[in-house]
């Protein structure tokens, strides 16, 4: 076994609605741990709150209950040992491809040139070589996504965070943008923590895939993807794939069909 | 990728057969549709103010004409009192402007983001919005005399208020989701403030500056109509009480042609603080 890099014990979120002052529970003593390297998707039905537990992690949301200790130090607030890769895209529309990515880099001090620099480097390994000056409203949902994930690497986190990254691409781009992850994954060699709720984007990148219930969020199942790396789309006809898909959909379906009849 | 305000302008002035000279004049003026319309329409204005007055349809005493105007304008250009009177209402108008501008935009930061600053401040805000500035001319004139500081006080009382109003309103609106990645890669607060809050209100600011020089141009009106000594709204007043209209009229062609100087030089300064927005639809 290899070292630990992140580690969630008992996190439970509970939070009052401001509107009605209702006290609704997201999430409900999550446990869950993620090794050195580990690529491990989140899934689960909507509103089973994946998203939430990817924000607490961060450090955005403090937790009500628990403790999320990266590298053996609990942490409790955003830092530079995590990155988040935003659901969409959240570039800063006046801000150009390049002085996007250098964001990160600036928040931590690091000089406009140096910062410059390696930006580059990680636009060109997103594929975005040529696009430094364009504003984000020039660029496609595929090349907005590219320049949020070189942000998040650029700041060289021990762990990416990615909340539903190409949830709003279509199904093409969504497919090419996953065998991209996997290569810049691969170049970058990072710990990924990553939300979908898509079962075939989930199987095809993690190592493991995390079915979370419905609400509120508990760990529901573990499920280890035994498949060969490095991984092509081709990989998505394999019949051990798709056993992977009936298992994971049937632990879905059994929790949106209990939350669906839930008064 | 979409295309571009001027590649699609380009697009729609491809030339449609031919070289000749109509050709050429058509090509140009199609691109030019508002230009060539508007003035058009200016001109045809002119020309009918000037056969009225000319035909002496109605008495040029009451309405001047172009003509008369401009030789007004002519000799002023070489009448010292004129140039004392423009320098006096510029700097009546610079002053009051400029100061409306160092205080409103910093308030109206500070009042956007901090909430209970704005309880604090807020309501007197609202209240001095509600009632048009102007109404304080009176005890102005009585506080500062009739000398260039009221004109300065009331230009910055009606300029200050819509560069609040709109910066605040500007700050209000930042999007959750930018503050979201701040926060979440570190930002300071400083860092905060000038990377997200800043950028995202500059169109606000610039709403706030366009309705404040509007306004800012009203108080020296006003306020030189009203008392003073010299100015260019002096001189229209003075006109007017000698039944010299052509020195009237073109005391409002010059307050006309400064109010359309500010506003075309602001969206000029605005466009390069907006070049990372695609050109609207509102816009063309």
């Amino acid at each position: 076994m290899t070292k630990v890099k992140l580690e969630a014990q008992d996190v439970s979120l509970e939070y009052r609605q401001p509107r009605t002052g209702n006290r609704t529970l997201a999430l409900d003593r999550v446990s869950l741990s993620i090794a050195d390297g580990e690529f491990v998707s989140i899934v689960g039905p909507s509103g089973c709150g994946k998203t939430t537990f990817l924000t607490v992690v961060d450090g955005l949301i403090p937790a009500s209950g628990g403790r999320i200790v990266v590298d053996g130090v609990e942490v409790n607030k955003p830092g530079p040992d995590r990155a988040l890769v935003f659901q969409d895209a959240s570039l800063l529309p006046w801000r150009t491809v390049l002085k996007n990515v250098c964001y990160g880099l600036e928040c931590a001090g690091v000089k406009a040139a140096e910062a410059g620099q390696r930006a580059q480097r990680f636009i060109d390994m997103v594929g975005l070589s040529g696009f430094e000056n364009h504003y984000p409203y020039e660029l496609s949902g595929g090349m907005q996504q590219r320049v949020n994930l070189a942000r998040a690497l650029v700041v060289d986190p021990k762990i990416l965070l990615m909340d539903e990254p190409f949830a709003a691409l279509d199904a093409q781009t969504r497919e090419f943008m996953q065998e991209e992850l996997l290569r810049i994954r691969f170049e970058a060699g990072k710990t990924v923590l990553f939300i979908t709720h898509q079962i075939d984007e989930a199987i095809f990148l993690s190592d493991r895939v995390i079915v979370f219930s419905a609400r509120p969020g508990r760990v529901k199942a573990t499920i280890k993807i035994d498949l060969e790396r490095p991984r092509k789309l081709p990989l998505k006809r394999d019949p051990r794939f798709h056993a992977y898909e009936d298992q994971i959909w049937t632990l879905i379906h059994d929790e949106a069909v209990e939350a669906a009849q839930a008064p | 990728m979409q295309r571009t305000g001027a590649q699609l302008r380009v697009l729609q002035r491809l030339p449609q057969g031919g070289t000749g000279f109509a050709t050429l004049c058509r090509e140009w003026s199609a691109g030019r549709q508002t230009l060539v319309i508007g003035a058009a329409a200016l001109l045809l204005f002119a020309l009918a103010w000037e056969a009225v007055a000319d035909l002496a349809l109605v008495d040029p005493l009451f309405i001047s004409s172009p003509s008369r105007i401009a030789v007004v304008a002519w000799q002023s250009l070489g009448d010292r009192d004129f140039w004392r009177d423009v320098k006096v209402s510029s700097s009546e108008f610079l002053s009051g402007y400029a100061a409306a501008i160092l205080v409103g935009v910093p308030l109206g930061l500070a009042t956007g983001w901090y909430r209970r600053l704005n309880y604090l401040l807020g309501p007197s805000i609202d209240m001095l919005n509600a009632v048009p500035r102007v109404t304080f001319l009176p005890i102005i004139v009585v506080w500062f005399g009739i000398g260039i500081w009221s004109k300065f006080a009331v230009v910055f009382l009606g300029a200050v208020i819509p560069i609040i109003i709109s910066t605040q309103s500007g700050v209000r609106t930042n999007e959750a989701r930018f503050l979201a990645v701040a926060r979440s890669f570190g930002a300071t607060p400083l860092k905060l403030f000038t990377s997200i809050i800043l950028p995202g209100t500059v169109p606000f600011i610039f709403t706030g500056l366009k309705f404040g020089a509007g306004r800012a141009l009203l108080g020296v009106v006003v306020g030189e109509l009203y008392a003073s000594i010299a100015g260019v709204g002096h001189m229209i007043a003075e006109a007017g009480n000698s039944f010299q209209t052509d020195t009237l009229f073109f005391g409002v062609l010059l307050f006309t042609g400064t109010g359309l100087a500010i506003t075309i030089g602001l969206d000029r300064v605005e466009k390069h603080f907006d070049r990372w927005r695609p050109e609207g639809g509102g816009r063309r």
